[in-house]
């Protein structure tokens, strides 16, 4: 039951992009087309799961008993950013054709907020998913982790197809471009807002 | 001259956030008041300012393969000094930012003013165009901020100024896309006038 509630509350209520507004930079920059938002879905899915199982270990494992948790920004941005070149490697020699899909993606990815800001919050703020507040444990963070990358991948595939509709239409001349694609998410996310309050 | 062209160019003609159209999530997710906004773009720009200048000092150093994560590196570390000062000194304003404070380490304009100006030039321009283009940034966070409070709490930095109810929307998260979005539009439309 919790982890339905965690999947539920990441990826509708506290939607990472529209309510939590981290990855904003991807979801303006690759939603031209909804073939393009798949693959970067795909791709931050896989990687934002694989880094926060890296940096929770990290957390729990050598920050801690070390007493160097103010390393902890330095830390995660090193290991993300290793962990990504190294998908990329490992992508290139077994899969040849999931990295043809990928693989553009994946060095725009590191520098995706997205990533850094949930392996920091899952390390760093208590829940209270069904209950006390309390610090999310390996499976949970997981799963949380997973739930909001989805959150990211639906809210970008949505404003992909929202966008290949707006090249249809004549935008006036200040509005086209970034301003248009702002208040477009501004008015798909007051539509999320009507997720609040169900978990 | 071109001192003072380096140090202005970031505020206007290349404005982190209306031109450039960089580090969208802070400038979203921290403007819900004027003092937040301006508290996050002053954070940023302290980052940007030693960043740059610490960068355009090593960059001969070190070897071009792996400039990017050695510049990372030393934006973190800044990024670093700012969470722990502003944990100490300012504990309410660093619980308010939050999660942005660390996401200074991948804000696109610190590492895009490493990339495109402190690695070629020196260190006292790296300093001022650091310094430029934190203003920038923190001009259009606090006049982002500034909109949004008085549309959505109807006062400004703090102070109650419209009396009754205000839209309250434009402090929660879908305002800040419109807001930002109208804003812009009306940055283009001045622009070309």
């Amino acid at each position: 039951m919790e982890y339905i509630i965690i999947i539920i509350s990441a990826v509708f209520v506290n939607n990472i992009v529209l309510n939590q507004f981290l990855g904003i930079c991807p979801f303006l920059g690759v939603s031209n087309r909804i073939s393009t938002a798949t693959g970067m879905a795909a791709a931050v899915v896989f990687v934002m799961t694989l880094s926060t199982l890296f940096t929770y270990l990290v957390q729990y494992y050598i920050l801690d008993p070390l007493n160097i948790a103010f390393m902890q920004t330095v830390t995660f941005i090193l290991v993300i950013a290793a962990l990504v070149q190294m998908v990329e490697i490992i992508l290139k020699k077994i899969s040849p054709a999931l990295y043809q899909a990928l693989g553009i993606f994946l060095p725009l990815i590191t520098t995706n907020c997205a990533v850094l800001g949930v392996a920091i919050l899952v390390v760093t703020k208590e829940f209270s998913f069904g209950g006390t507040p309390h610090m999310l444990d390996l499976p949970q963070s997981l799963v949380y982790t997973a739930s909001m990358a989805l959150g990211f991948g639906l809210a970008l595939i949505i404003f992909a197809g929202m966008r290949e509709q707006m090249d249809l239409v004549g935008i006036p001349k200040p509005f086209r471009g970034v301003p248009i694609s702002l208040i477009t998410a501004g008015i798909l996310s007051l539509a999320f807002m009507g997720f609040s309050g169900i978990v | 001259m071109s001192r003072l062209k380096t140090l202005v160019n970031g505020i206007i003609k290349g404005n982190p956030t209306f031109v450039l159209v960089l580090g969208m999530c802070p400038t979203l997710g921290t403007s819900t008041s004027a003092i937040n906004g301006m508290s996050m773009g002053l954070a940023t720009t302290f980052v940007l300012m030693l960043s740059n200048l610490v960068i355009s000092l090593v960059a001969g150093l070190v070897p071009s393969k792996v400039r990017i994560p050695a510049f990372v590196v030393v934006i973190a570390v800044f990024v670093t000094v700012v969470q722990l000062v502003m944990q100490a000194y300012v504990p309410a304003l660093y619980q308010t930012l939050g999660l942005f404070i660390p996401l200074i380490v991948v804000n696109c304009i610190v590492l895009g003013r490493a990339e495109a100006f402190a690695s070629k030039n020196n260190p006292f321009d790296s300093f001022l165009d650091g310094l430029g283009s934190g203003l920038g940034f923190t001009l259009s966070l606090t006049v982002l901020g500034t909109v949004r409070e008085l549309l959505g709490s109807g006062s400004l930095f703090g102070i109650k100024i419209i009396p009754g109810d205000a839209i309250l929307v434009f402090i929660l998260a879908p305002g800040a896309f419109i807001a930002l979005g109208y804003l812009m539009v009306l940055f283009n439309k001045l622009k070309k006038a």
